[in-house]
C-alpha cells in the first residue's frame, strides 16, 4: 500500500469508525432490543441470532430465532448490531451462529469484482465466496434488491409486466437516487439491455415517500424502489420484471456457522422456503404501518405458516 | 491531501464543464435559484421590517419569527414542502425562502428602526411629508443594515441552495449527493469547493454595496452614525 492509499484509507476508516460508533449509540438506546446483558459464554447448544442495524432484517432474525426455539434451541439475540463491516468480523470470529443477509449485496462486499447478476449465479457466487467457518443456507425467494416501479394505472395502459415493455414509449421520466444516473442499471443500462430511453430526475430520499408521490403524481413515470419497500405492499404500484438480470439479484439468505447442526439447518431452510416475497413486504408493511415490534412480527408470521 | 488532488483532477477535467450537466451550467442554476429566493424573500421581508421598525413596535414578534424560523431544518421544510407540492424546484425554493426571511426580515426593523427619533423628528419639521421621511430619510439612513442583512441572507442561502438537488436536477448540489453515494469523494469536495467560491464572491460583492451604501447614508461620516451603523 502506498503512503497515499494508506491516507485515504485510514480516512474511510476514520468516517466508518465514527459512524459504527453513531450506530452503536443507536442501537443501545433502541427499545426493541431485548438481548440485554447476554454477555454469558455460549452454554452448550445455545445459538447467537445476530440482524443488521434495519428493521426488515431484524424481523427476519427474529423469525429465525423463534423458529429455532420451536425447535428446542436455546437462542441468544444479538439484534441492531449495524452495518456489514461492523458484524462480518464478528460472524467469521465465530461470535454469531445465524445471520440473516442478502445474496447480491453480500457477494458484493466480500467479492467487489463478482458479476454474476441472475439469482443463481449471485448464490453459487456467494457460497463459492464464503470465508471459512460460514455457510450460507438455502436462499428464500423473498428478496430486498433494487427494482423498478411504475404505477399499477401506467402498467395497465401500457400493458407493462417487464422492464423491456418500456421500450418506445416517449417522454420517460426516472426518478431515483442522484447515483442512478451513474449506475450500470440506470439510464445507460436500460439503453443497452432493455433499449429504453429514460430522462432522469434526480429525488434524492431513497425510495422514500417524496419518490413515491413523484410517481403517483406523475412528475415522474418510472422509480427504483427496494423490492421489500412495505409501499408496494398497497397494490397501487407494480414491480416490473427485470428477465435480463439488469439489477443484481440480492434474495434472503441466512448465513449460519459451524455451530448450526443440520437438524437447526433444516429448520432454518423451512423457513427460507415458506418466505415469499410478499410476505416480506407484508412483514415490513407491519412495522412500518402498525409499529409493532418484531417479535410480535415474526410469531404471528409462523404462527400463520405453521411452523411454531 | 489526497482528496484534494482528486478535486482539483476532477475539476481540470474538461469533460466536467460541458454539456447540460457541466459546471458553468450547474453554477448558473446555482446562482439563479439563490438569486430567485433572495428577490422573493426580500419582497415578503423589507416593507414588513420596514414598517414594524418605523412604527418600533414588534422587536419580540420579529425576534421569535427570526428565531424559530432558523432553527426549522431545512431538510425537514424540503421534504415536507416536497410532500404537499411534489418534487421540483418548489420545495427547496420554499425552504430557502424560510431561511433567508429571517435576516432580510430582522435587517429591514432594526435598521429602519435605529434611526435616531430626533432626525426624523426634525424631518418633519422642515414640513416633510410621512412618504418623504421614509424614502428620502429613514430609508437611506438604515439602508446599510438592511444590506448587511441581505448579506447574511446570500450567505446562507447560496450554501444551503446545495439542498435543491434533493428533489430537481439543478445546482451544484448534484456533485455532492452524487460524489458521496458513489464515494467519488473528490467530486464532492470539487462541489463543495465551487459553493465556496461563489459564498465568497457573493460575500465580497455585498461587502462592497454595504460600504457603498454606508458612504450613502453618511457622506460626511459623523462619529455618533458610523459608531451606530458598525455595531448592529
Amino acid at each position: 500500500m502506498t503512503k497515499k492509499k494508506l491516507l485515504r484509507f485510514g480516512s474511510v476508516l476514520g468516517i466508518a469508525v465514527l459512524g459504527a460508533g453513531a450506530l452503536a449509540a443507536c442501537s443501545s438506546a433502541d427499545p426493541l432490543d431485548n438481548s440485554g446483558g447476554s454477555e454469558e459464554p455460549d452454554a452448550g447448544g445455545s445459538l447467537v441470532v445476530g440482524s443488521q442495524d434495519y428493521y426488515s432484517n431484524e424481523i427476519i432474525a427474529e423469525i429465525y430465532a423463534q423458529a429455532l426455539e420451536a425447535g428446542g434451541y436455546e437462542v441468544d439475540r444479538q439484534m441492531r448490531i449495524g452495518q456489514r463491516e461492523v458484524y462480518m468480523p464478528e460472524i467469521e470470529g465465530g461470535k454469531i451462529d445465524v445471520f440473516p443477509e442478502y445474496t447480491g449485496n453480500l457477494l458484493q462486499y466480500l467479492d467487489a469484482d463478482a458479476t454474476a447478476t441472475e439469482s443463481q449465479d449471485v448464490y453459487d457466487a456467494l457460497a463459492e465466496a464464503m470465508p471459512d467457518g460460514v455457510r450460507v443456507l438455502e436462499q428464500s425467494e423473498a428478496s430486498d434488491q433494487d427494482s423498478y416501479v411504475v404505477t399499477k394505472e401506467f402498467a395497465e395502459e401500457h400493458d407493462l409486466t417487464s422492464v423491456g415493455d418500456l421500450a418506445g414509449i416517449e417522454g420517460l421520466t426516472l426518478g431515483g437516487n442522484s447515483e442512478l444516473e451513474v449506475r450500470p442499471y440506470g439510464p445507460e443500462g436500460l439503453k443497452s439491455v432493455y433499449g429504453v430511453d429514460v430522462a432522469f430526475t434526480p429525488i434524492e430520499d431513497s425510495g422514500g415517500p417524496l419518490t413515491v408521490k413523484a410517481l403517483t403524481d406523475g412528475q415522474v413515470q418510472l422509480v427504483d424502489l427496494y423490492t421489500a419497500n412495505p409501499v408496494l405492499a398497497g397494490g397501487d404500484l407494480v414491480v416490473l420484471e427485470d428477465p435480463e438480470a439488469l439489477f443484481l439479484a440480492s434474495q434472503v439468505v441466512p448465513l449460519a456457522s459451524d455451530a448450526v447442526d443440520d437438524e437447526a439447518a433444516a429448520i432454518i431452510d423451512e423457513v427460507s422456503a415458506a418466505l415469499t416475497a410478499e410476505d416480506l413486504v407484508a412483514l415490513n408493511a407491519r412495522s412500518v404501518d402498525e409499529e409493532a415490534a418484531a417479535p410480535t412480527i415474526a410469531a404471528d408470521w409462523l404462527a400463520e405458516k405453521d411452523l411454531a | 491531501m489526497n482528496l484534494f488532488a482528486d478535486a482539483l483532477a476532477w475539476l481540470a477535467d474538461p469533460s466536467h464543464w460541458q454539456g447540460p450537466g457541466g459546471i458553468p451550467v450547474r453554477i448558473g442554476q446555482h446562482l439563479l435559484l439563490t438569486a430567485l429566493a433572495l428577490v422573493i424573500a426580500s419582497i415578503i421581508a423589507l416593507p414588513a421590517g420596514a414598517l414594524l421598525g418605523r412604527t418600533r413596535s414588534g422587536g419580540a414578534i420579529i425576534g421569535a419569527i427570526a428565531g424559530s424560523a432558523r432553527a426549522l431544518s431545512t431538510i425537514g421544510v424540503l421534504t415536507l414542502v416536497g410532500l404537499w407540492l411534489g418534487i421540483g424546484i418548489g420545495p427547496p425554493l420554499v425552504a430557502l425562502l424560510i431561511l433567508a426571511v429571517p435576516s432580510l426580515l430582522a435587517g429591514a426593523y432594526s435598521g429602519v428602526q435605529s434611526v435616531p427619533g430626533e432626525i426624523t423628528a426634525a424631518s418633519k419639521a422642515i414640513g416633510m411629508s410621512s412618504a418623504q421621511v421614509m424614502w428620502r430619510v429613514e430609508l437611506p439612513l438604515a439602508l446599510p443594515v438592511i444590506v448587511g442583512g441581505a448579506r447574511a441572507a446570500a450567505l446562507q442561502v447560496v450554501a444551503t441552495a446545495t439542498l435543491a438537488a434533493y428533489t430537481a436536477d439543478v445546482g451544484l448540489g448534484r456533485y455532492l449527493f452524487t460524489g458521496l453515494k458513489t464515494q467519488d469523494y473528490g467530486q464532492m469536495l470539487a462541489g463543495s469547493l465551487l459553493v465556496i467560491l461563489l459564498a465568497i464572491i457573493l460575500e465580497l460583492a455585498f461587502a462592497a454595496l454595504q460600504r457603498l451604501a454606508a458612504r450613502h447614508a453618511s457622506p460626511h461620516s459623523t462619529p455618533a452614525l458610523s459608531s451606530r451603523r458598525t455595531s448592529s
